[in-house]
């Protein structure tokens, strides 16, 4: 398959680019920026007038369900939302059941990931078994099926010495330890920010000390072990600064924040919208303002969707009854688009959140459109305005807060490996 | 903006909570229940203005006391009722809210009282039932107790009629009642201009003094002088551990007693929603003595809930 891109915006913030560049990809690689290589003949051309022309976008957490919660969505209705997403790369946490601990899990994934070819999966193993916070996981075992780091999703370890133990032990091999800061004492079964909208509602809250102290705890664990630490959806002010401190001292850090996070405050909750009943918790306007100072500056090195997918039922209950998460994979890019017009930022800044920067926390050659670089490609119109309705998004998971709002940018087409897997018909090319 | 207990001409849809009601509501509400407490006094205790209505019970947390009061507030309206206990029921069985709604919707229910642990649970049952049902929240996790806090100053107005000169305190655990939000909004929309609470840092939300409140942490700065002071409940699991040290320690702190009391106006009335703890929030010779008004409250919370059923029944369509 050759295909030809013309007469698009070319964005690879990687490699500083953001200029009319015609692209030219055949074998699944990228062969040519501007000038088509010889006796290139397109068995596709893809006119791209007034789109922009990107890398894929690479998400760094995205609940597939599978195995075991395939009643909330399955591999294949979230890969087609991802797709449908511009997200071509994607790292999903290891909480499925069973828990992504044992190499057969992982090879399994990826294997039936594979056979359905809408986007490349990193899982992510366990940190510990069970992710119960007590013996470790085979990291190296894992790593060989083809885990690319190693979580305890948002789940804390409550035992300081596992975690200490585990980062020590995921350092000697240079693995990633990823982790969710949020003090499992401190959080209780607190549903909402202890704050304003809490005391109003009489919600249990969740004070951002929370974050804070289990950040605290994870920074200097880092300090000492020298592991690699990625910092999964921060949530607080404080945190922002805890990590740009962190940073500033050398530290192996990155971090990410939720797409949802960038946008909704604890406000949004209204009355009781289970929509909004998200892990973190919606915190203030406060918290909100920092974590979107916060990618701008690159504290905060990339934006996930922190795609979640609930099954309906699990949202028609009381707030505090209803499970969290909302699904996101489809909004990624909308979102990050508002928030980089809002601020003022270049297109190619937010870009990078969604591209390069989240790649390399992944340790992937992708995420860039380099001469010979793996043909990953999202096409989007940034002037499109589309409206969230619940029912025509790809992933399974319906929730959203956003329903009903309108958003900038619309997928038009997302090439996998060289393959149109989504393209504006809305009809889905299995490879 | 957008209010779910109010129909779209501004009248009163559902009761889910005091907090965005209108000043306008809540007095057309006190001065209807002023012309219900006569006929509880009279030989036949009925008016017919909900003749051939049903109201529906519905418990999914038990409270024997306040499914009385709203059962004999429906029965003096002439309606029929059903006491639902779904704590011990469908729910057990694994029926969902709808499903418990949905199946009383279908016997012609008129009217919901609900009441469920979890805050929101009366919001989210508004927002399910068909548009003809009337929703009242009859308690709702720590949220709201939106009668209750109707009957506090119902009582509270009868005493003390000029609400633009109170000194209002609330007593004890803010943090986990329903009741303190409910009395909190309702004393602030009618005009209160001081309400105090009352209670060790344990026993109160984040931010509450953004409720419009003044914050204490001591009974004889936080009493000085004040017209009403209302006790809260305190559970019997609160009573030791991690929120308090013992009943004992949170008696001797802000348990009330007479000389606390004495700190309070010589005229100070007394209230408390019930069941008491006494000898834990509340000593005895205080609950019985002269300032005590906590029979009346019950009295005039079946005239209050009568008043917002007819109030309910009456805006249809």
């Amino acid at each position: 398959m050759k295909i030809h891109i013309k007469n698009g915006r070319l964005i690879d913030p990687r490699h500083a680019i953001d200029a009319k560049h015609d692209l030219f990809i055949a074998a699944g690689k990228v062969v040519g920026i501007s000038q088509a290589p010889a006796d290139f003949s397109a068995n596709q051309v893809i006119d791209a007038s007034g789109l922009i022309v990107c890398p894929g976008l690479v998400d760094l957490s995205a609940r597939l369900r599978e195995p075991g919660f395939e009643y909330k969505a399955t591999l294949e209705s979230e890969m087609l939302a991802a797709a449908a997403g511009g997200v071509t790369s994607l790292a999903c946490p290891p909480d499925t059941d069973p828990v992504l601990d044992e190499p057969g899990l992982v090879e399994m994934l990826k294997h039936r990931a594979r056979q359905l070819n809408l986007a490349h999966v990193y899982p992510l193993g366990a940190l510990t078994r069970q992710l119960q916070g007590e013996h470790l996981t085979e990291m190296c075992e894992l790593t060989e099926a083809g885990c690319v780091g190693f979580s305890h999703a948002d789940r804390p370890v409550t035992d300081t010495l596992v975690l200490w133990r585990a980062m020590q032990y995921a350092a000697t091999f240079g693995f990633t330890v990823w982790l969710q800061p949020q003090d499992k004492h401190l959080a209780g079964n607190g549903v909402a920010h202890d704050g304003e909208v809490a005391a109003r509602l009489g919600l249990r809250g969740i004070p951002a000390t929370a974050e804070t102290i289990a950040l605290a705890t994870i920074i200097r664990l880092a300090r000492e072990s020298r592991a690699r630490v990625h910092i999964g959806r921060l949530s607080t002010e404080e945190g922002v600064m805890m990590v740009r401190a962190a940073k500033r001292e050398g530290l192996a850090i990155s971090c990410d924040v939720a797409a949802n996070h960038l946008h909704l405050t604890e406000h949004d909750i209204g009355f009781f919208d289970a929509n909004c009943h998200l892990r973190p918790p919606l915190r203030t306007q406060r918290d909100k303002e920092a974590l979107r100072q916060g990618v701008a500056d690159g504290t905060i090195d990339a934006i996930c969707s922190d795609h979640a997918p609930v099954d309906d039922d699990a949202k028609l209950v009381p707030f505090a009854e209803s499970e969290a998460g909302a699904t996101g994979l489809e909004l990624l890019l909308p979102l990050t688009l508002k928030w980089a017009a809002e601020q003022r930022l270049p297109l190619g800044d937010a870009i990078a959140s969604l591209t390069c920067k989240p790649a390399a926390i992944l340790g992937l050659d992708s995420g860039h459109l380099a001469m010979n670089s793996s043909a990953d490609i999202c096409i989007f119109d940034p002037e499109h305005y589309w409206k969230i309705e619940p029912r025509a998004l790809r992933s399974q998971g319906k929730n959203t807060p956003f329903t009903g709002l309108e958003l900038p940018g619309k997928v038009r087409y997302t090439i996998l490996d060289g393959n149109i897997v989504h393209k504006p018909d809305g009809h889905h090319h299995r490879v | 903006m957008y209010n779910p207990q109010l129909t779209e001409d501004g009248k009163l849809r559902h009761l889910l909570s005091i907090e965005g009601l209108p000043k306008t509501i809540i007095n057309q509400i006190l001065d209807t229940a002023e012309s219900f407490v006569g006929v509880a006094e009279r030989e036949v205790k009925k008016v017919p203005l909900l003749r051939g209505k049903t109201v529906c019970n519905i418990f999914f947390e038990n409270s024997t006391r306040t499914r009385t009061t709203f059962e004999i507030a429906a029965k003096r309206l002439s309606a029929d009722v059903i006491n639902l206990n779904v704590s011990t029921s469908s729910q057990s069985k694994g029926e969902t809210i709808l499903d418990t709604v949905d199946n009383l919707t279908a016997m012609h229910a008129d009217m919901f009282v609900v009441r469920h642990a979890q805050s929101g649970a009366a919001h989210f049952i508004a927002r399910h039932v068909q548009p003809h049902i009337h929703v009242i929240n009859a308690g709702d996790g720590r949220h709201a107790h939106p009668t209750q806090g109707l009957l506090d100053v119902f009582t509270i107005r009868r005493y003390k009629p000029d609400l633009h000169n109170l000194r209002v305190a609330l007593v004890g655990d803010v943090l986990h009642s329903r009741v303190a939000r409910s009395e909190i909004h309702a004393l602030t929309t009618l005009g209160v201009p001081e309400v105090r609470v009352i209670a060790p840092k344990t026993l109160l939300p984040e931010h509450v003094e953004r409720l419009g409140v003044q914050v204490y942490h001591d009974m004889t700065a936080g009493l000085k002088d004040v017209d009403v002071v209302m006790m809260l409940r305190l559970q019997n699991e609160r009573m030791a551990g991690a929120m308090l040290p013992s009943a004992q320690e949170y008696f001797k702190t802000f348990g009330l007693t007479q000389e606390k009391l004495a700190r309070a106006r010589p005229d100070a009335i007394v209230m408390h929603p019930g069941p008491m703890n006494r000898g834990i929030e509340i000593d005895s010779s205080v609950a019985d003595g002269r300032q005590s008004v906590i029979l009346p409250q019950v009295t005039y919370g079946i005239a209050v809930r009568m008043a917002v059923m007819s109030i309910l029944a009456g805006n249809n369509g």
